[in-house]
């Protein structure tokens, strides 16, 4: 399935969750926020939230700023 | 001296709030946090970059346990950004506290006031703690102080100019009419810009550029430090009156008299 993470284009296996795209990425599971399709994914389901074709995924963390 | 500021539900003894931006590295950053006696700090959130190995992340420098964090919805352009990017602050950070931030111009980096009533509106409505920077325009101010923010907060000058407070009489106008805290935020450059401010009667300042860009930027964070706090002061101690001519200050009476010779 092709979704869009961050706002690139990647082909990811059908039925994949959260927490496995996170491991996928390298990423900690920690210090960082998750919403799909402009909605907020509560940590706590990372592990069940399944991401369907055509998602539009975006990966967050703090930086610095005023 | 009691003289609590106080936030929604939060209180604090420090009138200055500072930014996490533009630094030259983060142990500087943290420095001046320290220097600066403030207990709010503003951060932004960002994509993480998907082929960058974590290493020692920004929330690493941040104590908090001392330190308020208080996420803004800095380079938004859209109330829709901007309360997606609030709800993911508030995921990521655990807090409600948002500076709501919707710009309408990347020059002036000017709040847009029409998306910002929008998104301040919808984060109110969804239990946020909302401070929206805002221009220093009496009347947006009002409306988002009916809207249910908990704060305003117009600015001095635009982002990271410096130019101190550029309108007192707004700022003035704004602070006598709102019945929440009134907490300038950006365009402060320097102490005396601070100390003027909050001589103003505002109940605090946030900068971030007038610390981090300063050469010394740990000692201008001491200095920031202290401007805010003898601005509030003199505020309360009440300034004396502004005369045309001179009123003397040694007494005119027993005069010791001189003989020509």
């Amino acid at each position: 399935m092709t979704v869009t993470v961050n706002g690139e284009s990647r082909e990811l296996r059908e039925g994949l969750t959260i927490a496995q795209l996170l491991v996928l990425l390298g990423t900690a599971q920690t210090g960082i926020a998750v919403a799909c399709n402009d909605a907020v994914v509560r940590r706590s389901t990372f592990g069940e939230y399944r991401i369907a074709h055509g998602d539009r995924i975006e990966v967050i963390q703090a930086v610095a700023g005023g | 001296m009691n003289d609590v500021l106080r936030i929604g539900t939060l209180e604090f003894a420090s009138r200055l709030i500072v930014g996490t931006g533009k630094y030259p590295s983060l142990e500087v950053m943290q420095a001046a946090h320290a220097a600066s006696g403030a207990q709010m700090v503003t951060v932004a959130i960002r994509r993480i970059a998907l082929d960058d190995p974590s290493g020692k992340t920004l929330l690493d420098y941040i104590d908090r346990s001392r330190l308020t964090i208080l996420p803004n919805t800095a380079g938004c352009y859209t109330a829709r950004d901007a309360v997606l990017t609030a709800q993911l602050a508030r995921e990521l950070l655990q807090t409600d506290l948002v500076k709501l931030e919707v710009i309408g111009d990347a020059q002036t980096l000017h709040p847009d006031p029409r998306a910002t009533l929008e998104a301040a509106e919808r984060l109110v409505a969804d239990g946020f703690t909302v401070l929206p920077y805002v221009g220093d325009d009496p009347i947006v101010c009002r409306q988002l102080e009916e809207i249910g923010c908990a704060a305003v907060m117009p600015l001095a000058a635009p982002i990271g100019s410096g130019l101190g407070v550029c309108n007192p009489y707004s700022i003035r106008i704004i602070k006598e009419r709102a019945k929440v805290p009134v907490i300038v935020d950006a365009g402060v450059g320097t102490a005396s810009d601070a100390a003027i401010a909050m001589e103003l009667g505002v109940d605090a300042l946030l900068m971030n550029t007038g610390i981090a860009a300063a050469r010394n930027p740990v000692l201008m964070a001491h200095a920031m430090r202290r401007a805010v706090e003898a601005g509030r002061m003199a505020y309360l101690a009440g300034r004396m009156a502004k005369r045309l001519y001179a009123s003397a200050s040694s007494p005119m009476e027993n005069l010791i008299a001189v003989e020509e010779a």
